[in-house]
């Protein structure tokens, strides 16, 4: 009899608990059906439509597969800006998770000026937006110093094979700017060093480990976590910047008369799917990487 | 060979390359030498914008001045506040900035703690939900949203900023409610838990105990979410253009509104729209996150010690 009452109030209580648990999110599930559940399978909706806007409402008429047929098969622009996202991700990813490694392992050292440092290389989480990057761009102010510019570099870029040089022109003329979109993944390699326990390097020290070896088999393995965070943060990010040129592109489409929404919404959902492999390569690529390490 | 061993010798080497209790001098150059380095080329576009931004119309077309200008020439920034209608486009992104982020901040803060302290079903769900918020890109529910704004005529009004955040749907919002997950979830339990024997109610407990322990959190929350809404330039073009314009916004057809103002034909050449023009609008764009920067920067420094963000 007791332990009945006792187990019924268990139950209740975990009722409860649960119920304000609930209560806790309540206003963000609502949030996520209107804002992101039921607007992605209305876009999904749209991409097998013909879609015309008028004054009084919107004129679905389906259309199968013609939206998608049509971004792979017909549209000459769509595919080469899907493989120049798909290059400068792959170029993009690594620079900017070592440079953040480099960077953090630098700012993890106790040294004067150490504060001046960091305000510099935390700035560009501030300004690093769609606009100032354009014109930056436009004014060629983004590419690694002056290489760019050099007539002898760009001879030697027209001697590339096509498939090889738009990486290598990417990455010199927009290298500072990849640069920059290192500064969150800084922040989350400085915490996840700041997390090492001390001792294990004195320890590592004591038994004759040199500062390389230190570095790749204490400090390389115990940032794997965070490599795999920064570097899906990094494809995120990249991949939602509205300069990037599929975004530019599936936007300008979205009001073309030749384009329309339905067609956007199925380059939408290509470039989603595109995203999701890219992510899927890298996160079991650095998974491998970080359980070899571990071992 | 003793002459190695001379005391002088030693000490020499030890002030050069170090032992064990301090670094040693060629260490210390090779680190400075390098943090300049890298640090200069990384504000290099951020130099040239300011440098660019006062050079004069005859400092620009000078190719010996690359660096240093020959004058301290204003007159560029005073077109581009022209331009950018700074006052006007200014307050509006501080209030398309600022409220949101307000908005934001307490409601993933509410999500945050009710996914760190209490126990139900779907948690793994809400997760997994809460994740796809950050992966999906935005274009793949936009439209229907811009329709559904059209539709309430709420198109052009800021309310279509404000609804999102308002139920935890804004922008960037997943990172938030990690930063406060993380943070909730850091602290210890025991004074939730003696505050609930008291009698305290659930509510209370939150607003009481947990909300003023969790303000890094907060304060980190609030200006992340600030910066990131002030650069947002895709989803506020989609729903405010036609109505209010933000700077970023006024920024991004800076070029066409320069020649509305000073058209082509009829302007002087040194009135015409050049890069320096360019870079003054641009810096102007950022100055104010700059400042925020400069200001707040322990915040942005030390975010991570302060939430306690782990890397998980």
């Amino acid at each position: 009899m007791n332990g009945r009452s006792n187990n019924r109030r268990e139950i209740t209580l975990r009722t409860r608990e649960a119920l304000y648990g609930y209560g806790f999110i309540l206003l963000w599930i609502v949030g996520f059906a209107l804002f992101m559940a039921v607007p992605l399978v209305q876009t999904l909706n749209y991409s097998f439509n013909q879609v015309t806007v008028t004054a009084s409402g919107i004129n679905l008429e389906f259309s199968e597969w013609a939206n998608y047929s049509r971004a792979l098969f017909t549209d000459p622009n769509f595919i080469e800006l899907l493989i120049g996202y798909t290059v400068e991700t792959l170029v993009s990813v690594p620079i900017v998770l070592i440079f953040a490694m480099i960077i953090a392992l630098f700012l993890n050292v106790k040294f004067r000026l150490k504060g001046l440092f960091r305000i510099i290389f935390f700035l560009p989480i501030v300004i690093t937006s769609g606009p100032v990057i354009k014109e930056l761009t436009a004014q060629g102010a983004a590419s690694a110093p002056g290489i760019a510019n050099i007539p002898a570099v760009v001879e030697f870029l027209a001697t590339l094979p096509p498939a090889l040089r738009s990486p290598v022109q990417y990455l010199l003329t927009s290298f500072i700017l990849i640069l920059w979109f290192s500064g969150v993944q800084i922040l989350i390699y400085l915490s996840s060093l700041q997390k090492i326990d001390r001792s294990i390097y004195e320890a590592a020290a004591i038994d004759g480990a040199s500062s390389w070896e230190i570095f790749w088999k204490i400090v390389l393995p115990s940032l794997s976590t965070a490599t795999v965070v920064n570097a899906v943060y990094t494809v995120v990010t990249l991949s939602h910047f509205s300069e990037n040129k599929v975004i530019r592109y599936i936007y300008d489409q979205t009001y073309d008369v030749h384009g329309g929404i339905g067609y956007a919404s199925a380059m939408a959902f290509l470039y989603f799917g595109l995203m999701v492999i890219l992510l899927a390569l890298v996160y079991f690529f650095l998974m491998k990487w970080a359980s070899r390490g571990t071992r | 060979m003793s002459f190695l061993h001379h005391p002088f010798a030693d000490y020499l080497r030890s002030v050069l390359l170090g032992n064990r209790a301090r670094r040693g001098l060629v260490y210390s150059i090779v680190l400075y030498a390098l943090l300049i380095a890298i640090g200069f080329v990384y504000l290099q576009p951020l130099l040239f914008m300011f440098i660019t931004s006062i050079k004069s119309a005859s400092d620009l077309l000078n190719p010996m001045v690359q660096w240093v200008p020959t004058e301290l020439f204003l007159g560029n920034y005073e077109k581009a506040l022209r331009v950018l209608d700074y006052p006007n486009t200014l307050l509006t992104s501080i209030l398309i900035s600022v409220i949101p982020s307000l908005l934001q901040t307490v409601v993933c803060s509410l999500v945050g703690y009710g996914l760190a302290r209490y126990r139900f079903r779907g948690k793994t769900l809400v997760f997994l939900l809460l994740l796809s918020t950050f992966i999906i890109p935005p274009q793949n529910t936009v439209i229907p949203q811009m329709l559904m704004y059209r539709d309430l005529g709420l198109l052009g009004n800021p309310l279509a900023l404000i609804l999102p955040a308002l139920l935890g749907q804004g922008y960037k919002s997943a990172i938030f409610v990690l930063i406060f997950y993380q943070g909730f979830l850091s602290l210890p339990k025991v004074l939730e838990e003696s505050a609930r024997l008291d009698g305290a109610s659930d509510i209370r407990i939150f607003f009481s105990i947990a909300v003023p322990s969790a303000l890094p959190a907060y304060i980190v929350s609030f200006i992340f979410s600030i910066v990131w809404y002030w650069n947002e330039t895709f989803l506020t073009v989609i729903f405010l253009e036609g109505g209010v314009t933000t700077l970023p916004m006024q920024l991004s057809k800076f070029t066409q509104a320069y020649e509305n103002m000073y058209p082509p034909g009829t302007v002087n050449i040194f009135d015409r729209l050049n890069e320096a023009v360019k870079m003054s609008g641009t810096f102007l764009n950022i100055l104010p996150l700059l400042v925020l920067y400069f200001i707040l920067q322990r915040w942005f420094v030390e975010s991570v010690e302060m939430t306690g963000i782990t890397g998980e």
